[in-house]
């Protein structure tokens, strides 16, 4: 489904990492290890397009994310470090405008049930300025799940979710997993995940673990 | 696609009109300048006519100018720019929907409020109706041409001076030609040139702007 061939990226003159394959099939969870700066938001990046590789390419079903943007953006969805959140839209209007970009129309009574599913029952019509940075996140959890996508590209995903958050995350990466989707994602939080799951370590790429093997 | 060009003009919409006060400021902005320039420099008939068109123009060009940082700076902060490029729909027709959004939040207000700064100006009747076609023409290729720039200058800190000098030089001929039709029209000779030349650089600003726009925001996006 997804593959990526001899990435190489750069940072700020930097090489953080080089030579890097993996592939991933349907229903395959993937967790991206590493330490603080060693790349893995700049791997994610790369990896749903926003960035573009110093060498080597990704490719969805075969072919290279360049040049089949439309049918690889329908197919993933990715949620970085920012909220994406508007303070002047409610709950409601944040998760349509994050669904009406993709070109998705999902009736009131789905995206109300996915809103409920996320702890946000009772808060549709709250604007996003009075909502807790953990509350944010899990629209977006709302966001990734009714967006329907087979990919998931998930950068820190727990970050300021309490424990029930961190529980439904876990739930529905499962869920989604279950149903053949595929997963990537970093995290420095625990992850419990009772599943079959790959790991990348990262530095294992990094130019400074190429110098030590030398 | 066409879907997702109205439903974000109409986010973007509803977005300004939650925060009024940010939708008033290039209007004021507009205002008050011209109102100023009688008062610092003569509020004779014959001096207010000769001035009007230049005056007109230039502020409401520099209230465009103040209002680009808006545009994406937003949507860039809190990672919606994002969500827009991952979008499955070419990133062209939301960068139009957003320039279109801009134009109505600002470009529009302003040239409604023109004809009453062209009677504070003391134009006559027929130049404010060319103050208003030239506005019409002029302030959309503004807006679009200002996107390039607030693009490319959007993940500078403090870029506004960036941004200026980027989009000034593009300016210009806009307001050559607005300002000059509004003065010929003074004199009573015809103005379709000036018209037709504001017409032709909308339609290729138009054409060309948004895909600059787009190629500039996936540059950014890669830093």
């Amino acid at each position: 489904m997804l593959e990526v061939r001899g990435l190489e990226c750069v940072r700020d003159d930097r090489l953080l990492f080089s030579d890097l394959n993996f592939s991933l099939s349907a229903g395959e969870v993937m967790q991206v290890e590493g330490p603080n700066g060693c790349g893995k938001t700049s791997l994610l990046r790369i990896v749903c397009g926003l960035r573009q590789p110093e060498e080597g390419e990704v490719l969805w079903q075969g072919e290279s994310i360049r040049h089949n943007r439309e049918d690889y953006y329908a197919n993933m969805v990715y949620i970085g470090h920012l909220p994406c959140i508007k303070g002047d839209l409610t709950v409601l209007e944040n998760v349509r405008a994050l669904l009406d970009t993709r070109s998705l129309s999902i009736d009131a009574t789905t995206t109300e049930a996915a809103l409920a599913k996320v702890g946000l029952a009772g808060f549709e019509d709250v604007p996003g300025k009075a909502l807790s940075s953990g509350q944010r996140r899990r629209i977006l959890l709302a966001f990734v799940e009714l967006a329907g996508a087979k990919l998931w590209i998930l950068d820190e995903p727990l970050t300021a979710l309490d424990v029930q958050g961190v529980a439904l995350m876990e739930s529905m990466i499962l869920e989604h997993r279950a149903g053949g989707g595929s997963v990537v994602f970093t995290t420095h939080h625990g992850m419990q995940l009772d599943c079959e799951m790959r790991t990348v370590e990262l530095s294992a790429y990094s130019h400074a673990g190429w110098q030590e093997r030398d | 696609m066409l879907k997702a060009y109205y439903y974000l003009l109409m986010r973007d919409l509803r977005l300004a009109f939650r925060s009024r006060h940010e939708l008033a400021n290039p209007l004021i902005f507009f205002v008050l300048v011209v109102t100023l320039f009688p008062l610092a420099v003569s509020p004779t008939t014959e001096a207010l006519r000769t001035m009007a068109p230049g005056v007109i123009w230039v502020s409401a060009l520099l209230a465009v100018l103040l209002s680009l940082d808006r545009l994406f700076k937003q949507d860039f902060e809190d990672g919606s720019l994002d969500q827009l490029m991952l979008s499955p729909n070419p990133l062209v027709v939301l960068v139009l929907a957003k320039v279109t959004a801009h134009w109505f939040l600002t470009g529009l207000p302003l040239v409604l409020i023109a004809p009453l700064l062209g009677l504070f100006m003391a134009l006559p009747a027929e130049s404010i109706e060319v103050l208003i076609y030239s506005l019409l023409l002029g302030t959309p290729v503004l807006s679009l041409i200002g996107a390039i720039g607030v693009s490319l200058t959007v993940a500078v800190n403090r870029g506004g001076v960036l941004l200026s000098l980027i989009v000034l030089p593009l300016y210009i001929p806009v307001l050559i030609f607005g300002a000059n039709a509004v003065d010929v029209a003074m004199d009573g000779l015809p103005v379709r040139g000036q018209l037709f030349f504001l017409a032709a650089v909308l339609a290729l600003a138009l054409s060309l702007a948004p895909l600059a726009t787009a190629v500039a925001l996936r540059i950014t996006a890669s830093r």
